[in-house]
C-alpha cells in the first residue's frame, strides 16, 4: 500500500520535472544555483578563512587581472577570485536562512490568519499590515545597527522584516482553501484546527511557498548586500562587504573595476538564478498560472 | 393506504427520537441586519428513521442542517441527541460527529483534490484515532457500494465518475460508524441515472445499518422516494409536517400545496405572488400570509381568518409525528 | 413545414490523444411551431449538440452531415449570414443565467444591443420594443434600467429569453433553462416557454437531464445517449411507457409524486455513462442495460419503428415490431 503510494509520489515528481524542463529559463538559473551552491558547500576543501586575511597576502595592492589573479586584487592585494569564492558562503548563507525565516514567519502567521476568522486573524492582519507599511530596509538597517554585526542579527534582521508579503499571500490562498466544500466535511468528520491546516491547508499553500522562498532568497541576498554596503553588516566577508570594501577605499578612483564588477557580478548571476527557478517553480506550480500559458 | 400509514406511524413512534432540535433558533448578521435563519424549528429523527427537509433556497433548511451536525451554534433552543443536550466542548463535539455525519452536495468539491480514495475514507479514522484504519476503509468504501474496495484505494477524485465520488464521501461518513446521516442534496449534482443508484444506497443502509438520516432537498419527488418524514420548511420555520404518504397526497398548508402544484404533471399550477422569501423581513402573522393564495383568494376570508392570517401569530409545530400544519386556515377548514 | 432538419449530424473533437465522437450521426426535424425536448445525461452529446446548430463549437471540433435551417444549410453557409442567422432566425439561452448578463451595464442596454448592432431598430424603437419584450417576458418595464445583480435568478433567466427572443427568431433553443433555479421560479420560467411557443409560434428545442421537465413543455422528445439518439416520439408516450432501456430509467430517475411503485423504491441504473473514446462494441448501453441479450454486445443497433411516429434503438423493439 505505502509502495504504490510512494510510486503515485514519485509519478508526480516526475510530472512536475517534466514541465518544469519546458521552461528554459529556470532550467538556466537551476544550473547556475546548483553550481553556486555546490561551489560554497565545497569550498572549504580547497581554501580557508586564510584568503579574506590582510595580513599574508601574496599580491601588491589593486593588481590588475593577471594570470596568478585572474580577477585581481584588492586594496590589501587579496585575490577578487578567492574573496570572491569564499564570500559566497556567508551570502549564500544568509539568503538562504532569512529566507527561510521569513517564510517561516509568514506561512504561520497567514495560515493563522486565514484559519482564525476571529479577532485572532483581525489582529495578526492589523500586525501585518504594520509590518508592511513599515519601510523594511531602515528597519533592518536599524536592528542591525542595535544589535550589532553578527551574521546571526543580520539574518534575524532580514527575516523580520521581510515576512509580511508572504503571509498576506498564504492568507488570501488560505482563505479559498477553506472556502472548499471538503473543509466542511472535514469539520464534519472531527477535525480540529491542526487537522485542517496540516492536512488541507499547507499541502495546498505549499507550492506556493517553495515559489515564493526561491524568490525571497534572492530578495535576501539583495537586501544583504545593501545592509553590509551602507554598513551595518556581518564582519565575515561577504559580497556585500566586497562592495563597501571597493568603496571604502576608493576602488573607483583607482580604476580598478574588477573589484566592483566582480562581487556585483557574482550578486546579479545568483539573484537573477534564483528569481528565474522561482518564476518558473510559479509557473509549474500554480494553477491558475498553468492555465494561462 | 391506511394501513401503511398505520404500520409508519408505528414505525416513527416505536423508534425512539435520537436526533432532535428543540425550539431551536438561529440567527446572523446580514449587512447589518439580523436574519433569522432557523426561527423556532421543533424536529425529531428517529432511530432507524429517514426525514426529508423540504424546501425552497433561503428557507433556512441548511442552516438547520448544519446546526443540527454541531457546526452553527443556536442563538437559542437545543439540539439534543440520544435524549441528552449537544455539549458544545471540544471533546464532546468530537464525540458527536462519530455519532452523525455529514454528506454534501457537490461531491467533487467535497473531496480534496489531491488525496486519494483511501486518505480521503480513512481521514475520520484517522482523527478519531480508530484501530485498524485499513479495514474501516476497505469495508466503508464496500458497504458504499464501491467493490472491491482495494481496487479504488489509490484513485484520485478526478478519476471518479460524479456517482462514485458521492460514494466516496458516504464511505467517508460511514468509516465512523455513524448512527444518524445528514444529507444536504446529496443528489442534486449528480447524473439522472445516477440519482436513483445513491437515494437507494441510503435505503439500503437503513435497512443493514439501522442508519437514520435527515435528508435536506428542495425535491418533493426525492422525498417521495425515500423518506418515512417529510418537514416543509418556509422561512425559518416548518410549516407542514407529518408522515410522507399523508402530507404528500393530501397537503394541507398552502405553501406545500403550490410546491405541489409545481411538479410536472400537476393538473393546476399555483404561481405564489409577492417578494421572495427574506430572512431579515419575516412578516407578522402567519409569516406566509404575503403569499398565501388562500388568503388572496379569499378563501380564509370565507371561514373567517383571514384576520388571524395577518396578525396572529402561528404556535411552533411540537415534534410529533403526526401530519399537522402550522396554518389558521387548515385549523378551520380542516 | 420544418423549420430545422438534422441529417446525419456528426461532431467529433480532436484532442491530443486523438478523436473524441461527441455526437454521432443524429437525425431529427422540428416542424414550425413544434417544441422539441433532447433528454440525456452529462456526456450525451446533447449540449454539444445544440451548439453545433448554431456552429457556436470551438475550432477543435468537426461537424459533418446536414443541418438544415429554414432549407438553408448551416454549415456551408458564410460567415456573415451566420452572425445575421444567430439572432433573426434562431438565438439560444444557455443555463446559468448569472454569467450570461453583463453585470455593468444595465438590462435593457443588453436586450437592445442586438437590435442596434444588426440596424434592425433605430434607439428609440429599440427602447419601445425593450418594453415590449419585458412585458412578454413577465417584467415590469422599468425593470431596463436596473442592473442584473439587482434581479433575483429567476427574473434574471427571464432577461436572458428576452434577449433571445429580441429579433423575433423562429426557433429557441434553450439549454438547461431551468437548471439551478428554485422549484416555484423554475415552474414559472417554464410556464413562460410554454406560452411563448404556443402564442408566438416560435420553435423550441429544449435541452436538459429532467425528463419529467421536458416531457411537460415539449410535444416530441428525444433521448440520447453516448451521442446517438436511442428514443424518440410524443413526449406522453415517452415518458410514460418508453421503449428503449434507457429512458424508461430517465423516467424513473424523476418519480410522479403519489406514485405508489416509486414509493420507498428509488429507481436508478447500474454502471456509468460511458467514456467517448472507449465506446462499447454493438449497442453502446448494453453493459448498463438491464434487459441486454447476448447479441447487444454485437448487434449495431439502429432506430426501429416503435409504433406511430414513434422510433427507438433497442433489439427488443425490433423484435416486436417483426412479431407483429
Amino acid at each position: 500500500m505505502t509502495t504504490v503510494a510512494a510510486t503515485r509520489r514519485r509519478q508526480a515528481l516526475s510530472r512536475f520535472w517534466a514541465d518544469f524542463r519546458t521552461h528554459r529559463a529556470g532550467v538556466a538559473g537551476m544550473v547556475v544555483l546548483v553550481a553556486a551552491v555546490v561551489l560554497a558547500l565545497i569550498a572549504p576543501l580547497f581554501i580557508d578563512e586564510s584568503v579574506t586575511s590582510v595580513v599574508d597576502t601574496t599580491g601588491d595592492d589593486f593588481d590588475a587581472p593577471s594570470l596568478a589573479f585572474p580577477f585581481g586584487t584588492d586594496e590589501s592585494g587579496r585575490s577578487i577570485l578567492l574573496m570572491v569564492w569564499w564570500g559566497s558562503r556567508t551570502s549564500l548563507l544568509i539568503g538562504f536562512l532569512a529566507a527561510l525565516l521569513s517564510i517561516v514567519i509568514g506561512m504561520v502567521v497567514g495560515i493563522a490568519a486565514g484559519h482564525f476568522r476571529g479577532w485572532l486573524g483581525a489582529v495578526l492582519m492589523r500586525v501585518t499590515d504594520w509590518f508592511l507599511v513599515l519601510p523594511s530596509l531602515v528597519t533592518a538597517l536599524v536592528l542591525a545597527a542595535i544589535l550589532g554585526g553578527s551574521t546571526f542579527t543580520i539574518i534575524m534582521a532580514i527575516g523580520i522584516t521581510t515576512w509580511p508579503s508572504t503571509a498576506r499571500l498564504i492568507r488570501a490562498q488560505t482563505l479559498a482553501v477553506e472556502s472548499r466544500p471538503y473543509i466542511e466535511r472535514s469539520k464534519a468528520l472531527g477535525a480540529g484546527h491542526w487537522h485542517i491546516t496540516t492536512r488541507h491547508v499547507l499541502p495546498n499553500v505549499a507550492p506556493l511557498l517553495l515559489a515564493s522562498t526561491t524568490l525571497e532568497v534572492a530578495s535576501a541576498i539583495v537586501t544583504e548586500s545593501t545592509l553590509a554596503f551602507l554598513g551595518a553588516s556581518a564582519n565575515k566577508t561577504s559580497w556585500g562587504t566586497m562592495l563597501r570594501g571597493s568603496y571604502d577605499f576608493g576602488a573607483a578612483n583607482e580604476g580598478a573595476w574588477w573589484y566592483i564588477l566582480i562581487p556585483g557580478l557574482a550578486i546579479l548571476a545568483v539573484v537573477m538564478a534564483f528569481t528565474l527557478v522561482g518564476r518558473a517553480l510559479e509557473a509549474v506550480l500554480n494553477p491558475r498560472l498553468r492555465r494561462g500559458a | 393506504m391506511t394501513e401503511t400509514q398505520a404500520t409508519k406511524e408505528k414505525v416513527s413512534t416505536a423508534g425512539a427520537s435520537l436526533l432532535e432540535a428543540r425550539d431551536l433558533h438561529v440567527e446572523f448578521v446580514a449587512r447589518g441586519r439580523r436574519a433569522r435563519a432557523v426561527d423556532g424549528v421543533n424536529l425529531s429523527v428517529g432511530e432507524g428513521e429517514i426525514v426529508a427537509l423540504v424546501g425552497e433556497s433561503g428557507c433556512g433548511k441548511t442552516t438547520l442542517a448544519r446546526t443540527l451536525l454541531g457546526l452553527e451554534r443556536p442563538t437559542s433552543g437545543e439540539v439534543r441527541y440520544g435524549g441528552a443536550a449537544l455539549d458544545y466542548g471540544s471533546k464532546a463535539l468530537k464525540a458527536y460527529r462519530r455519532q452523525v455525519q455529514l454528506v454534501l452536495q457537490d461531491p467533487t468539491g467535497s473531496l480534496n483534490p489531491r488525496h486519494t480514495v483511501y486518505e480521503a475514507v480513512a481521514e475520520g479514522p484517522r482523527i478519531h484515532g480508530l484501530a485498524d484504519e485499513e479495514s474501516a476503509v476497505a469495508s466503508a468504501l464496500s458497504r458504499a457500494g464501491l467493490r472491491p474496495p482495494e481496487r479504488f484505494f489509490l484513485r484520485y477524485p478526478h478519476e471518479l465518475s460524479g456517482g462514485q465520488r458521492q460514494r466516496v464521501v458516504i464511505a467517508g461518513a460511514l468509516a465512523l460508524d455513524p448512527q444518524v446521516l445528514v444529507a444536504d442534496e446529496p443528489v442534486a449534482s449528480l447524473d439522472a441515472s445516477v440519482r436513483g443508484e445513491i437515494l437507494a444506497l441510503m435505503l439500503k443502509l437503513r435497512e443493514e445499518l439501522g442508519l437514520s438520516a435527515l435528508v435536506v432537498t428542495h425535491d418533493l419527488g426525492l422525498a417521495w422516494n425515500i423518506a418515512d418524514r417529510v418537514a416543509v420548511m418556509y422561512l425559518g420555520r416548518i410549516v407542514e409536517s407529518g408522515p410522507v404518504e399523508q402530507v404528500l397526497t393530501a397537503p394541507r398548508h398552502p405553501y406545500t400545496q403550490a410546491l405541489m402544484s409545481v411538479l410536472p404533471e400537476s393538473p393546476e399550477r399555483v404561481v405564489l405572488t409577492g417578494e421572495p422569501p427574506d430572512p431579515t423581513r419575516i412578516p407578522g402573522g402567519c409569516r406566509f400570509h404575503a403569499r398565501c393564495q388562500i388568503l388572496a383568494s379569499g378563501k380564509a376570508a370565507e371561514v373567517g381568518v383571514d384576520g388571524k392570517c395577518r396578525s396572529e401569530l402561528l404556535d411552533i409545530l411540537p415534534a410529533v409525528p403526526v401530519a399537522q400544519a402550522a396554518c389558521h386556515y387548515a385549523d378551520v377548514a380542516g | 413545414m420544418s423549420v430545422l432538419e438534422l441529417d446525419d449530424v456528426s461532431v467529433t473533437y480532436r484532442i491530443a490523444s486523438g478523436e473524441v465522437p461527441a455526437v454521432r450521426g443524429v437525425s431529427l426535424t422540428l416542424d414550425s411551431g413544434a417544441a422539441l425536448g433532447v433528454a440525456g445525461e452529462s456526456g450525451s452529446g446533447k449540449s454539444t449538440l445544440a451548439m453545433a446548430l448554431l456552429r457556436l463549437l470551438p475550432r477543435d471540433a468537426r461537424v459533418d452531415g446536414r443541418i438544415l435551417l429554414d432549407g438553408e444549410d448551416v454549415l456551408t453557409m458564410k460567415w456573415g449570414r451566420m452572425r445575421a442567422v444567430r439572432w433573426a432566425e434562431a438565438s439560444i439561452v444557455f443555463q446559468g443565467a448569472q454569467h450570461g448578463l453583463n453585470p455593468v451595464r444595465k438590462i435593457g442596454d443588453q436586450i437592445a444591443e442586438p437590435l442596434l448592432v444588426h440596424g434592425l431598430a433605430r434607439p428609440e424603437a429599440a427602447r419601445k420594443r425593450v418594453a415590449e419584450l419585458l412585458d412578454q417576458v413577465g417584467l415590469p418595464a422599468w425593470r431596463a434600467r436596473s442592473y442584473p445583480h439587482e434581479l433575483s435568478g429567476g427574473q434574471r433567466q427571464r432577461v436572458m429569453i428576452a434577449m433571445a427572443l429580441a429579433c423575433s427568431p423562429r426557433l429557441i433553443i434553450a439549454d438547461e433553462p431551468t437548471t439551478a433555479l428554485d422549484v416555484m421560479v423554475q415552474a414559472q420560467v417554464l410556464t413562460l416557454i410554454k406560452d411563448l411557443v404556443a402564442e408566438h409560434g416560435i420553435s423550441l428545442i429544449m435541452i436538459s437531464h429532467d425528463l419529467s421537465v421536458l416531457a411537460d413543455v415539449c410535444d416530441r422528445l428525444a433521448v440520447m445517449y453516448a451521442g446517438r439518439i436511442v428514443e424518440q416520439g410524443p413526449s406522453g408516450e415517452v415518458f410514460h411507457d418508453a421503449r428503449h432501456p434507457y429512458s424508461k430509467a430517465l423516467a424513473a430517475a424523476f418519480p410522479t409524486v403519489g406514485d405508489p411503485a416509486a414509493r420507498l423504491a428509488p429507481r436508478g441504473l447500474g454502471g456509468d455513462p460511458p467514456d467517448p473514446m472507449r465506446l462499447p462494441t454493438g449497442c453502446s448501453f448494453h453493459p448498463r442495460c438491464p434487459v441486454a441479450l447476448d447479441e447487444c454486445a454485437t448487434l449495431d443497433v439502429e432506430l426501429w419503428s416503435a409504433g406511430e411516429r414513434r422510433t427507438a434503438a433497442c433489439v427488443h423493439v425490433r423484435a416486436k415490431e417483426e412479431a407483429s
